[in-house]
This record gives structure tokens, sequence and C-alpha cells, in this order.
């Protein structure tokens, strides 16, 4: 029987992988947002900053900053369970300088998004769920919080073209 | 009409929003429910990496802002507004480098509900890059 690979290597391998695809867009990069991961669960991560305020007089967050995160939360989500099984098997290799050229992201095709309740001067946090996946579609739901993980804030549902395998 | 002081109000409110002025967005028009922003491209808003296409939630961004400016420039909002839905249908990639405008009709008010729509263009005005819905709350009524 084949051995199982360490720890080391496997998550050094996705964490690699994860990297290569949040770094890779200056929007999320500028937004401050990362990702958490658990095994193949990612969790976004908005570090509150001033600049994401969208009224100063409560203050709140700005409601297109939670749904700029919302849609990178499923765009990140829906490629990272696209890539995953090529990140596994090491068929897509992530060079740590950089150099590898990165799979195209899905296309969002519509993005609707419904609040809660006023997003808090504080941390926000976003999981998706890809409803369904298909060879060209995909449908996904993305649910945002900040204190307590029952209490929504956000929630959003959107439809995203497929990237064509190269 | 709008009472020209609750506009200025309105005008001043939109235009001190942190987030808003961070992306460089300007308020061109804002009356009477329809209101005009634009924003300039920039690389800190690419979301392709590969083309320097914007991000869609940039667009959101442009779009929340503009929709609520239209709310609160409706003679029958008397104060803020905030967004209850929004939903945005992107219909193409919006042109590298170039700005995007977009514009909000806020056209049916009731006593706790805004109706808005929008539309955003680069320079190529015949085209929308995306189009929205929302459902904004009304302040401020008895």
């Amino acid at each position: 029987m084949k051995r199982p690979e360490p720890v080391q290597v496997v998550k050094q391998r996705r964490d690699a992988a994860l990297r290569a695809l949040v770094d890779g867009v200056p929007y999320i990069q500028y937004l401050g947002v990362t990702f958490d991961r658990r095994g193949d669960e990612l969790t976004g991560v908005l570090p509150f900053d001033e600049k994401l305020i969208g009224n100063p007089l409560l203050p709140a967050l700005h409601g297109g900053v939670t749904a700029a995160f919302m849609e990178m939360t499923a765009v990140i989500t829906l490629s990272w369970s696209y890539l995953w099984e090529d990140i596994e098997s090491g068929s897509l290799d992530f060079d740590p300088s950089g150099g590898t050229r990165m799979p195209r992201l899905p296309k969002t095709v519509d993005f609707s998004v419904d609040y809660l309740r006023s997003g808090l001067p504080r941390d926000a946090y976003s999981r998706a769920r890809i409803n369904r996946s298909g060879r060209r579609y995909a449908s996904v739901h993305v649910e945002g919080w900040q204190d307590n993980r029952d209490r929504l804030f956000a929630q959003a549902t959107g439809h995203f073209v497929m990237p064509q395998r190269r | 009409m709008t009472d020209p002081d609750k506009l200025k109000l309105a005008r001043q409110f939109i235009e001190a929003i942190p987030h808003s002025r961070d992306l460089g967005m300007q308020l061109t028009e804002m009356n009477d429910g329809v209101a005009v922003i634009t924003m300039p491209y920039d690389e800190k808003l690419i979301g392709d990496p590969e083309t320097g296409v914007i991000s869609g939630g940039a667009v959101s961004a442009l779009m929340d802002t503009c929709c609520g400016a239209a709310v609160m420039s409706h003679p029958k909002n008397l104060a803020g507004t905030a967004t209850l839905d929004l939903r945005i249908d992107y219909m193409r990639a919006a042109k590298p480098g170039q700005q995007i405008t977009t514009r909000a009709t806020c056209y049916h008010v009731t006593r706790s509900v805004a109706f808005v729509r929008a539309t955003a263009y680069d320079e190529d005005a015949e085209n929308p890059v995306a189009t929205a819905t929302g459902a904004f709350t009304v302040e401020g009524s008895a």
C-alpha cells in the first residue's frame, strides 16, 4: 500500500494554491480580504478598515463592500472547488515564486445580495455553498456574518459561467 | 421638486462616504430621484489579472452608492437610506482603462420602501456593462 503523504507536504501544496489564487486578484488585495482554510473549506475574512465605511453617521460598512466581499467569496470558493482535484493530484503545481500561469476565474452572470442588518465597523466573515456546478454554469449561495455565526448580516446568491479547461 | 437644502445635504453626505471617496467616485447629477456617478479606472479594482478587467465587486460598490443617492434625492424620502436588496446583472466586461458611469432612477417610493433601477456603462454608452435593481429603506416618513 502507498504510504500517505506527510501532512506538511499536503498543507504546503494546498496553501500555495490558495495563495496563488487569492494574491492574483488586485481587488481582493485592495479590500484586504483573506481566506482561512480548513481542509477544503474556505472562510472569507474581511478585516475592518475605515475606507470600507459607507455610512459615517452609524457607522456602517458600505453595501457595495458587502456585495464585493460576498462575490469574491463565491468566485474563490468556486475556483477552489473546480481546481481541488488538480491541486490534490499535483497536476496543477503552484510555483511559490509566482511563475505559475493562473487558471481563469469564473465570470459572474448575476449576483443578488440580501442585506439583513447593517454591517458593523468590525471584521466580517463569509462562506459560500455551491448549490450546483455544471460544465458551463454554477449557482452559489453565500452567507456573511460578523460577531455571531447565526446572525447573518447579509446573504447572497449568484450565477457564474465556468472557465473552459485549457 | 426636491428641497434644495435637503439636496445639498444629501450631496454632501454622498460625497463624504469614505469608501466612495476611496474609489474616486464623483457625483455628477442628483435630483428628483435620479443620480449619476462616475468612477475612474484603477488597477487596484482589477478582478481578472489576465485581462485587467475591473472586478464585479467594484461595479457593485458604484451601483450601490448611486442607487442610494437616487433614493436620497427623491422628494418622498426625507432622510438617509439603507440597502434592503440589490441584484446586479453583468452583461459584459468593462473595457480596461475606461471610466465607469452609473445612472440610477428611483422609480417608485412607498411609505417604507424605495424601488431603484440602475445602469452602468463604460465609454460605449450604447452597450451597458451591468444593470441593477434594488429595494432601499425609506426613512423619516410618518
